[in-house]
């Protein structure tokens, strides 16, 4: 077996899932941050419980994404974070607002809360724009021009939508009562925009680059490849019945919001996947001309097989430890 | 005056790295401590343990929050600001760094949830287990990050090939020579670190009258460790000091501000070193002493600067950063000794039998972190102009940034660190005036702790 073949490809791999778990597990994070300013001070407390357990190690999947970037890829993880230099800049300092509030809101005393329930959201916003804006920036193979520039523009404000979405459709896991109602109603207006970005999104993709046009419109591969689009349409809708549906919501199946926003996630992450592949950065670097030595790779693959079942196996516990409502959790 | 974007990366990435370790040198020890706190109440049953633990995983969180969000930043500088380190050494480091995620930061991250919030929900000997499998975590962390660092002063078990840093054996380059005394060193600063704060917020609690028995059992707690540690720390400190004059000499020269090649080197023990005029002003000298401790001989050879002409170090910072860290390396062992008697052997706990200790212990609260950074600032500034100790230089890895920009990001994060340390300090400070059964992680708590201070009462 060609291991200067497989491995860098079981790194891209890993590396692409750590993102998509990133992204569906800070993204809620980091939308219910975003959606701390519109509610009232007790339900602030409950929205804040609802991720007290989870962020951290949430947070921890950008660390291994951008790890293994580092780790496997090294001339690409230069070549994208130097590009990348201002939005990962500003981005970090969201990430560090957003973190260190969590524990300040509680600790700095009944005066300056109100100062870090604002930080608290401000971190959110700004990260999760930037976010948006590396994602952008990095799909148009980081060539800074102002084509790629507006669709950077784009990506900045449509992954804010849906992180707001995950946020939403996790309160409608972890709450009830009031605020229940009021998660579902901010996904019920939420769920616009972000349908919105999707369509402008894929209008825009092939648009913007020739590379990704010519790999989803010619035959057969666009026949082959018509249920991703076809399937996150489907699940688009669903989102739409679920939150309007009061005997969805009121019967405990709310979590079926936050499994189609999943797939979404996960279609959209195929199709981003397939779009790159097998570049790293479009159109500069494929994933074997910016990889490790075999040796260095193969190091750390025995790490990796040993260790993310591992890390996969706790994370499932620690949900399980803290699954139910978060008002129901008993801290300390 | 134009600015140097090399100097500003440098001074960018010594921002981070300096706000950064602050708070994984408070973790690591701490986290062992609570442990400690925690088996106690376990096998003893006494409340007062119980409330140690609480309040101090408060503080811990706090502290882990800030070591996690600026440790994320970390992990980006290397791309943003140094790629041509991760391009010409990445087959070395990037294994190092992909162990510590794999190994340390999930487990950490995820235990810590159980561990702040998780004690009703899990049985406790579960309970106990997560204190220490964060423990742990914070300490493969530690063991990873300081084998890559310790490899970047003393490589080995590599081969170049165009540049390119290939690895010949991962055993050599994980214990490469100074990792053992690296780790040793900065593993028992972390505990010595722990032991100060828990003292010092103790002493401060007990000037008050907060948590009565308790905030006494936490200081004697930090007296012992600190009277056996601090000591121990001065005997690890001269091995790694010998271990560094083999491998290193040049920063060992700087530190000592020896000038030329001597027999019979003089300790300086305060001065000023003029880099131009190859001196130290005003300089006190004990004759003989650098040579008695480096090679413990009276008349043994140290090299000198004039040896590494143009590869040594900045004279000055590293002297400077040397004799902080060791004066109030000398301070620590002074109050460890002396706390660990009044409070053992004379066993008077009250506020107005131990006044002067309790002021003393307040003032020394952060002295782990003046050790601490002046002890990096040696081993790196020592390290220059080499980012890989005598084959790869810090200038050739740079990133091509328009000086504007570096000093822009960078306004941006000392102005960010200044902020979070002073509302850090502020919260240990407003803490610390509370009593462990008022405080909680979530605010909806506070109506059963209430009930329960009310039941205990």
């Amino acid at each position: 077996m060609d291991l200067g073949y497989w491995l860098p490809l079981f790194f891209a791999g890993a590396m692409g899932l750590a993102l998509l778990i990133y992204v569906i597990l800070d993204g809620y994070d980091l939308g219910i941050g975003m959606l701390l300013p519109f509610a009232d001070d007790r339900e602030k407390d409950v929205m804040v419980a609802a991720i007290g357990p989870f962020w951290d190690a949430n947070e921890t999947w950008i660390v291994l994404g951008v790890g293994i970037l580092l780790i496997a890829f090294p001339q690409a993880h230069g070549v994208v974070l130097t590009a990348l230099y201002l939005p990962v800049t500003i981005m970090l300092m969201g990430l560090i607002l957003r973190g260190v509030s969590f524990d300040f809101r509680v600790k700095a005393g009944d005066r300056h809360k109100a100062k870090w329930n604002a930080l608290f959201a401000l971190g959110s916003l700004v990260a999760s724009v930037c976010q948006g804006w590396m994602l952008g920036a990095f799909v148009t193979g980081l060539t800074g021009d102002s084509t790629s520039t507006l669709f950077a523009a784009l990506i900045a404000v449509a992954l804010p939508a849906l992180y707001i979405m995950l946020g939403a459709a996790w309160l409608l896991i972890k709450t009830e009562g009031e605020l229940f109602r009021k998660a579902a109603h901010w996904g019920r207006l939420a769920v616009w925009p972000m349908g919105g970005f999707l369509v402008l999104i894929s209008i825009a993709t092939p648009l913007v680059s020739q590379t990704i046009a010519d790999k989803w419109f010619t035959l057969p591969n666009a026949i082959g490849l018509m249920p991703i689009p076809i399937a996150t349409g489907l699940a688009w809708a669903g989102l739409i019945w679920i939150f309007n549906s009061r005997q969805i919501l009121h019967h405990g199946y709310g979590w079926l919001a936050f499994l189609s926003l999943v797939v979404i996630c996960v279609l959209a992450g195929i199709g981003l996947a397939y779009s790159l592949f097998p570049d790293i950065v479009l159109g500069q670097l494929s994933i074997w001309e910016s990889a490790s030595s075999t040796e260095s790779l193969l190091f750390t693959f025995w790490g990796a097989i040993i260790t993310l079942p591992m890390i996969l196996g706790y994370t499932v516990f620690i949900y399980r430890v803290f699954r139910g409502k978060a008002s129901d959790l008993s801290y300390e | 005056m134009e600015f140097d974007p090399f100097l500003l990366a440098r001074l960018q990435f010594a921002a981070n790295i300096s706000f950064h370790i602050l708070f994984p040198t408070i973790t690591i020890g701490l986290c062992w401590v609570l442990f400690y706190f925690r088996l106690r109440y376990t096998f003893s049953g006494d409340k007062a343990w119980e409330y140690a633990y609480f309040f101090w995983v408060k503080i811990f969180a706090l502290s882990f929050a800030l070591g996690v969000v600026s440790g994320i930043t970390m992990s980006f500088q290397f791309g943003t600001n140094w790629p041509g380190f991760m391009e010409r050494a990445g087959n070395i480091a990037g294994p190092l760094l992909g162990y510590e995620v794999l190994t340390a930061f999930f487990l950490e991250a995820s235990f810590l949830g159980i561990m702040l919030f998780g004690k009703d929900r899990v049985s406790n000997r579960m309970h106990l287990m997560a204190t220490a499998l964060v423990a742990v975590g914070t300490s493969f962390s530690a063991f990873w990050i300081l084998s890559l660092n310790s490899w970047m002063q003393t490589p080995a078990g590599y081969r170049l090939e165009d540049g390119i840093f290939h690895v010949e054996s991962w055993w050599a380059v994980i214990f490469n020579p100074s990792f053992p005394y690296r780790f040793a060193h900065m593993f028992n600063a972390s505990l010595l670190t722990a032991a100060f704060l828990i003292m010092g917020i103790s002493a401060w609690r007990a000037r008050r009258g907060v948590d009565g028995p308790a905030t006494w059992k936490v200081m004697r707690t930090g007296a012992v460790m600190a009277a056996l540690l601090a000591p121990l720390q001065v005997w690890i400190g001269d091995l790694h000091g010998l271990n560094t004059l083999e491998h290193q000499p040049a920063k060992i020269a700087a530190m000592e501000g020896v000038w030329e090649t001597e027999r019979h080197a003089p300790l300086t023990l305060f001065g000023f070193p003029d880099e131009e005029a190859r001196t130290t002003h005003m300089a006190i000298k004990v004759p003989g002493l650098a040579s008695l401790i480096l090679t413990h001989e009276w008349d043994g050879e140290i090299r000198g600067l004039n040896e590494f002409e143009g590869e040594h170090p900045p004279v000055a910072p590293v002297f400077w950063a040397f004799r902080v860290m060791v004066g109030v390396g000398v301070l620590m062992v002074l109050v460890g000794l002396w706390s660990a008697w009044q409070l053992w052997v004379r066993g008077k706990e009250s506020r107005e039998g131990q006044g002067v200790l309790l002021r003393i212990l307040s003032v020394m609260t952060f002295s782990g972190w003046v050790a601490v950074l002046a002890g990096w600032y040696v081993t790196e500034i020592g390290r220059q102009p080499w980012v890989v100790d005598g084959l790869l230089r810090t200038a050739d890895v740079v990133a091509d940034h328009s000086s504007a920009t570096v000093a822009g990001t960078l306004f941006g994060y000392v102005l960010l660190y200044l902020f979070l340390l002073v509302s850090y300090i502020a919260a240990l400070r407003y803490m610390a005036t509370k009593p462990a059964r008022s405080l909680s992680l979530m605010p909806q708590q506070r109506a059963m702790n209430a009930e329960r201070a009310q039941g205990e009462a």
